[in-house]
């Protein structure tokens, strides 16, 4: 048990030290790296409290994928050498209120989420689907997600979907004067297609691509 | 004191598992470079020790005793960091493969999650290289092995999803064992293939070695790094190869499982078994390696996203409503 909470507290700490190390960090690359090592701490803590499947995925589909992109935009805006100025300048930025405001919004809502857990034990008794403990996380996750929860579970899968066809529609431009290869046409191409057999006149030459 | 024996008794188990695997990484180089020699007609290394089976080491030996330089403009830490990312995600992968059904390090629920997890990972080391050696090469050849590894990780998510559907777990352990009457590869056999060249891709070997292209980019992400550096990323390269082939032989080839449970086969120990069918895969790659010319990049990208992926989409609809259709779903 102690083995367990030590473990616990190393991850929690690094999750903490590297969220603020995002913020304050002054190179924008580094601030990425932290935040692939946030995430991965706090995977860690998923599998720790016993949601494996969670904890994988959010490794898959944040570190291995989503922060991937990440990093790759900030490396080609080329924003590394841009440093960090909130600290250095004398808090001109109109860009506090703003998070100022989130945070709090934020703050308000853990607040409300933790007092609801730790004031009133008994708002777990309220859910009303069974919780099989023999089942794996995978197996219950998928028999709730798929039978009870399609709909929902449909309706996310649609909202990216327009999101990704909206990415795709903003990005896209139709160049002119590019040749294509079609590996159809490249192999269906025979022997009368590429060679013409030509008598060629004296003095009268062939022309060519006319 | 219970506690403190147990800490001992995995430090153990993991020493028995990386040394074994350190060693056969220096000695499937050596494969590597004998089949490639084989191929053209060359004889390949055979100077050190028998069959220049050595020569890795020796290779190793130099490599140590080469000085490291890191470049004054470079990012210092980033820099040292990345190669120790390569090797180290590399070798944890190790802990959850199956030898056997009792020789296993760690078995958890969700193996098969876990090595993908690890796998993708893997492109950190590629970047952070790239990125800190502040120099245009390694930069380029950083950008290009990313998005090459996002791309054909994809298609390998959807390919494992076809086994699972077979097995109805994750656990590596069960996807061996719901293996014992027919191996996936024959019901499987287009899947298995594209996870073959999707594997080529994701471990970055030609040909798809796009990234350290030595015509366009000198030698991509490791341009800068030298010495042992150098050599990490070389063995965490090598290490990543074999653990691929790992991943094929246990989703499609039947893992620790004999191909026949009859007497001359069944009496070869369990592990032998994963290690013939890992060697065989190792052997596919490096004949690869010496046949096929490399592709273009955009080919590559089409040959991901428009081929293999709708594709194996549509396998895993097909599979789906296969086993549905003839009421052969795991667990109902």
């Amino acid at each position: 048990m102690i083995a367990h909470a030590i473990v616990f507290y190393i991850f929690s700490l690094i999750a903490i030290v590297s969220a603020i190390m995002v913020t304050v960090s002054k190179n924008t690359v580094n601030s990425v790296f932290f935040l692939i090592l946030d995430f991965i701490s706090i995977s860690c803590l998923f599998i720790m409290i016993g949601a494996e499947f969670l904890g994988m995925i959010m490794l898959i589909v944040y570190v291995g994928a989503v922060a991937v992109l990440f990093l790759f935009v900030v490396m080609m805006l080329n924003v590394a050498q841009q440093k960090n100025e909130w600290f250095n300048s004398s808090g001109r930025s109109s860009h506090i209120p703003v998070g100022l405001l989130v945070s709090i919004i934020i703050f308000f809502e853990l607040i409300i989420v933790i007092g609801g857990w730790k004031y009133k034990p008994d708002l777990l008794d309220s859910i009303t689907i069974e919780i099989n403990t023999d089942l794996t996380n995978t197996q219950s996750l998928g028999s709730v997600i798929y039978t009870d929860y399609i709909h929902l579970f449909q309706l996310s899968g649609m909202v990216l979907l327009v999101a990704m066809i909206g990415a795709i529609v903003l990005t896209f431009r139709q160049r002119s004067g590019v040749k294509r290869q079609s590996y159809f046409k490249q192999i269906s191409r025979d022997r009368k297609d590429g060679i013409e057999l030509v008598e060629v006149e004296n003095n009268k030459g062939v022309k060519i691509d006319a | 004191m219970a506690e403190l024996y147990i800490f001992f008794e995995q430090i153990y188990k993991i020493l028995f598992l990386l040394i074994p695997v350190l060693v056969s990484v220096a000695m499937i180089v050596w494969l590597d470079r004998r089949v490639w020699a084989f191929v053209q007609k060359r004889r390949g290394p055979n100077v050190v020790g028998p069959f220049g089976l050595f020569q890795t080491l020796a290779d190793a030996l130099k490599y140590i005793f080469k000085e490291i330089i890191i470049p004054a403009s470079s990012n210092k830490v980033i820099f040292i960091l990345a190669p120790i990312v390569t090797m180290t995600l590399a070798l944890i992968a190790w802990a959850v493969i199956p030898f056997s059904e009792t020789f296993v390090l760690a078995d958890i629920n969700v193996g098969i999650l876990y090595l993908f997890a690890v796998s993708s990972l893997g492109v950190y080391g590629i970047i952070m290289g790239g990125w800190a050696s502040n120099s245009k090469y390694p930069f380029l050849g950083a950008i290009r092995s990313a998005a090459q590894m996002v791309s054909y990780e994809v298609s390998i998510g959807v390919i494992i999803i076809n086994v699972l559907l077979c097995v109805g777990s994750l656990n590596l352990s069960d996807i061996v064992l719901a293996q014992e009457d027919l191996w996936f590869v024959i019901p499987l056999f287009p899947m298995f293939i594209i996870f073959f060249i999707s594997a080529l891709a994701e471990t970055n070997r030609p040909p798809f070695d796009l990234p350290e292209a030595e015509a366009e980019l000198v030698a991509g992400y490791q341009t800068e790094y030298s010495g042992m550096m150098y050599a990490m990323f070389w063995l965490g390269e090598y290490a990543n190869i074999l653990l691929m082939c790992a991943m094929g032989s246990i989703l499609f080839l039947g893992g620790w499982l004999s191909p026949i449970d009859l007497f001359p086969f069944n009496i070869i120990p369990a592990p032998m078994w994963l290690i013939l069918k890992i060697l065989f895969l190792f052997i596919l790659f490096a004949l690869i390696k010496a046949i096929v010319p490399r592709y273009r990049y955009d080919q590559l990208m089409k040959l991901g996203w428009k081929i293999f992926l709708p594709f194996s989409l549509i396998y895993v609809v097909l599979t789906a409503s296969f086993l549905m259709y003839f009421n052969l779903l795991p667990g109902s």
